[in-house]
């Protein structure tokens, strides 16, 4: 007789593992994290901030003397991004805050990101130089020129070693083709090309060529004042170059395929669910508006976030989602609080995990929630220094809704809506995930025995 | 329907908050947002509609009630025997019945007229008269304004003298630094109507001059406010020409999008937009100041 072992679902255990980002309760707003993302073998972890900045972690080796411990991410390189611009013409300042940062595949020794602010995408490439050329002929070796009069032989210069230097150059600048705000960058499965999205317009970009790029997507109306929607997302497919989704604020998917038309204005499909007219209230539309869209690694399904829920659609179904998960419904009756202090239009971000069988987004008080969806299981967790003593395992945390607050939950009143998790990001291949708060990086693993 | 039940504040307080949100955004840093005045331009017409929506059932018991008394008032004045008055009650019903509630309010209006045969007959032909007055875009405009069901006829129309409702509000465009006064504000059911009159003369004059807006604005404590928007607002018309810009010149100006920005607040005819959506302001009472002087 077989004897079977079933795992139950909520068997993995988060642990916390590393916490990057100052301490103090003071943020600085050039620090505040706006954008995680991890590469695609997972090695290296960028962050973006409101300073312009960009900085990649990479991670360690898996130490021999612990194979179970999953290695410790450390800083790789930091570099400036963007800088603040005036736009004089116009007489506004351009932030120099990095919305996205997108990593092209490896195809060689160097790594290449894209990174974007509101009006310019650059293509950056971080190389390592472990080796430098020593014995020059015609220079000393701090630089300076050598007298030819002391030039009595010659050599042949060799690379020597040095420490490892991690250098990051800007290789492309893709500027000027964006009128409104960039709000998504997503790089084409074919390598070669890759779009980005302000509220209007979707382009279409050549890696290589900077002058020049393909309006794809116009949703501009001939006359601003019948301006219902704007694009909030964009991403290309995983798998098929030709097809990319784009979200809206009217809570629309429009998936388009490229070999339709040159100018996709006509989507292939339109995923929409019908709104509920029970629910409707003053902020129906702000909280029907999608902050995040993401395929799947499989590019079966979708996975859009608005306010207060995650939904995952099947490509095949255009009526409604598959999936619908609640991120905290009790946040409904407080929409108009939420309004005031602007919390409602907070764009939280979604991920999936490696195999797609979990996804993951944030919420405030510095908690985040998973949702497996072959078990129909959530948890929510808690980014904080409370809980970060190495490897100590996270507890599930809960929200009271009703009158009655058990022991360990917390109140809805009592929930800090200035602590918001809104960029968080799924390793593609193992359990290990980063969680950005306002300016603090954390990063958790899955409890390994 | 809009369930404004679980809602703390209401739609008057919505409408304020809204109008601050969309001043504020003209000063912040990275330019205006497109997005997120998209959606609080979304809060300002749900909470338009349920504060109309609120002031026509106000006015609606109050001419009901006021109906109410000039019945009594006819009934003891009238002869008994006087067969034109009954003649013109029928007629004000059946007129009722057809129109819907707003027309009802305009016959009611009407009937305060009707009191004379002579006065009667004059009335209904008003009434075709509001007709080809009213401009074909109004039906529309009143729907979608209310987000009702329920159409709007064209005669609906206030005589003007009936208006019970004065104010006089000075607004100003920031981006084109037109100043327009707007006298004999009320609802915008009278307005498309008087507008071509009334609003057509406030504005030629007013785009000849040059403002000078601390003489406009009353409340010291808004000029400072005022100026830097006017300031912002004139740094943004020397680049007027661009065409881009322009779109979200059209984005900022307060008036255009309370008015007539974006789809379900108003339709076509920028002009007739921008005056009704001066005169639905100015009827809103004298808490709009405040907010009308962005």
């Amino acid at each position: 007789m077989a004897v079977v072992v079933v795992l139950k679902a909520n068997d993995v255990q988060w642990c916390f593992s590393q916490v990057k980002g100052a301490i103090d309760d003071d943020v600085a707003e050039a620090d505040i994290i706006s954008t995680v993302e991890f590469n695609h073998s997972g090695e290296l972890l960028a962050t973006g901030d409101k300073g312009g900045r960009v900085v990649i972690f990479q991670q360690e080796p898996e130490c021999k003397s612990q194979p179970q411990c999953r290695g410790e991410y450390n800083v790789y390189s930091t570099f400036q991004s963007h800088e603040p611009e005036f736009d004089y013409l116009k007489s506004l300042e351009i932030e120099e805050k990095i919305n996205k940062i997108r990593w092209l595949p490896q195809q060689n020794a160097a790594q290449f990101l894209l990174s974007t602010n509101d009006k310019t995408i650059k293509l950056w490439k971080i190389s390592e130089r472990d080796k430098r050329p020593e014995g020059y002929n015609l220079k000393e070796e701090d630089g300076r020129y050598r007298d030819f009069n002391t030039v009595t032989t010659l050599r042949v210069p060799v690379f020597r070693p040095m420490d490892l230097m991690v250098e990051a150059s800007p290789r492309r600048v893709f500027a000027n083709a964006h009128t409104y705000h960039i709000n998504s960058i997503s790089v084409n499965s074919d390598c070669e090309t890759y779009l980005s999205a302000d509220d209007l317009r979707i382009n279409l970009w050549n890696l290589e060529i900077t002058d020049r790029s393909f309006n794809i997507v116009d949703i501009k109306p001939a006359n601003m004042e019948e301006l219902t929607e704007v694009i909030t997302a964009a991403e290309f497919h995983p798998n098929q170059c030709n097809t990319f989704v784009y979200s809206s604020s009217k809570g629309t998917i429009r998936l388009c395929d490229m070999r339709a038309s040159a100018l996709c204005d006509k989507h292939s499909k339109l995923f929409e669910e019908p709104e509920d007219p029970n629910n409707r209230s003053f902020f129906s539309e702000i909280i029907s508006s999608i902050s995040d869209v993401k395929f799947s690694h499989s590019g079966r399904y979708m996975m859009t976030r608005d306010y207060l829920s995650v939904k995952i659609w099947d490509l095949n179904m255009e009526s409604r989602p598959v999936e619908t998960y609640q991120v905290h419904e009790y946040l409904r009756s407080k929409l108009c609080s939420l309004y005031e202090n602007d919390c409602i239009f907070d764009k939280f971000e979604c991920c999936w995990n490696g195999n797609d069988s979990v996804v993951m987004t944030g919420s405030y008080n510095n908690f985040f929630r998973m949702f497996d969806r072959g078990y129909r299981q959530d948890v929510t967790l808690e980014a904080s220094r409370e809980n970060s003593k190495p490897r100590s395992v996270l507890k599930p945390r809960k929200v009271s809704t009703g009158g009655k607050r058990k022991k360990d939950e917390i109140s809805v009143d009592s929930l800090d809506f200035n602590k918001k998790i809104l960029h968080t990001a799924w390793h593609p291949m193992d359990n290990i995930i980063a969680v950005a708060t306002t300016n603090n990086l954390y990063i958790f693993q899955e409890k390994l025995n | 329907m809009i369930n404004t039940m679980e809602c703390a504040v209401d739609a008057q307080s919505l409408i304020s908050i809204s109008l601050m949100k969309i001043h504020n955004s003209r000063t912040q840093r990275g330019g205006i947002k497109l997005h997120k005045n998209l959606l609080v331009s979304y809060v300002l017409r749900n909470a338009r509609q349920v504060y109309i929506k609120e002031k026509y059932a106000e006015i609606y018991r109050m001419q009901q009630y006021e109906e109410v008394m000039t019945v009594c008032n006819e009934i003891q004045e009238l002869n008994p025997l006087d067969l034109d008055a009954e003649d013109a009650d029928d007629e004000e019903q059946a007129r009722a019945a057809c129109c819907g509630e707003e027309a009802s309010l305009c016959g009611s209006a009407c009937h305060r007229d009707a009191a004379q045969p002579a006065a009667h007959a004059r009335t209904a032909s008003a009434l075709p008269g509001c007709e080809e007055d009213c401009k074909e875009p109004e039906p529309s405009y009143y729907r979608s304004c209310c987000m009702e069901a329920s159409p709007v006829s064209h005669c609906d129309q206030f005589p003007a003298n009936s208006s019970a409702h004065c104010n006089k509000t000075t607004v100003l465009d920031l981006d084109t630094h037109v100043v327009t006064t707007v006298e004999n504000g009320y609802l915008h059911q009278d307005c498309c109507c008087d507008a071509l009159q009334c609003g057509q003369g406030a504005q030629s004059p007013a785009k000849k001059r040059k403002v000078e807006f601390g003489c406009c604005v009353s409340d010291v404590e808004e000029v400072s406010d005022f100026t830097a928007a006017r300031k912002r607002a004139k740094r943004e018309d020397c680049s007027y020409s661009h065409p881009d810009y322009t779109d979200t010149s059209n984005i900022s100006n307060l008036i255009s999008i309370f008015g007539s920005g974006f789809s379900g607040l108003l339709s076509r005819q920028a002009d007739l937009e921008q005056i009704c959506s001066k005169q639905v302001l100015a009827s809103l009472g004298a808490w709009t100041r405040a907010i009308v002087a962005f």
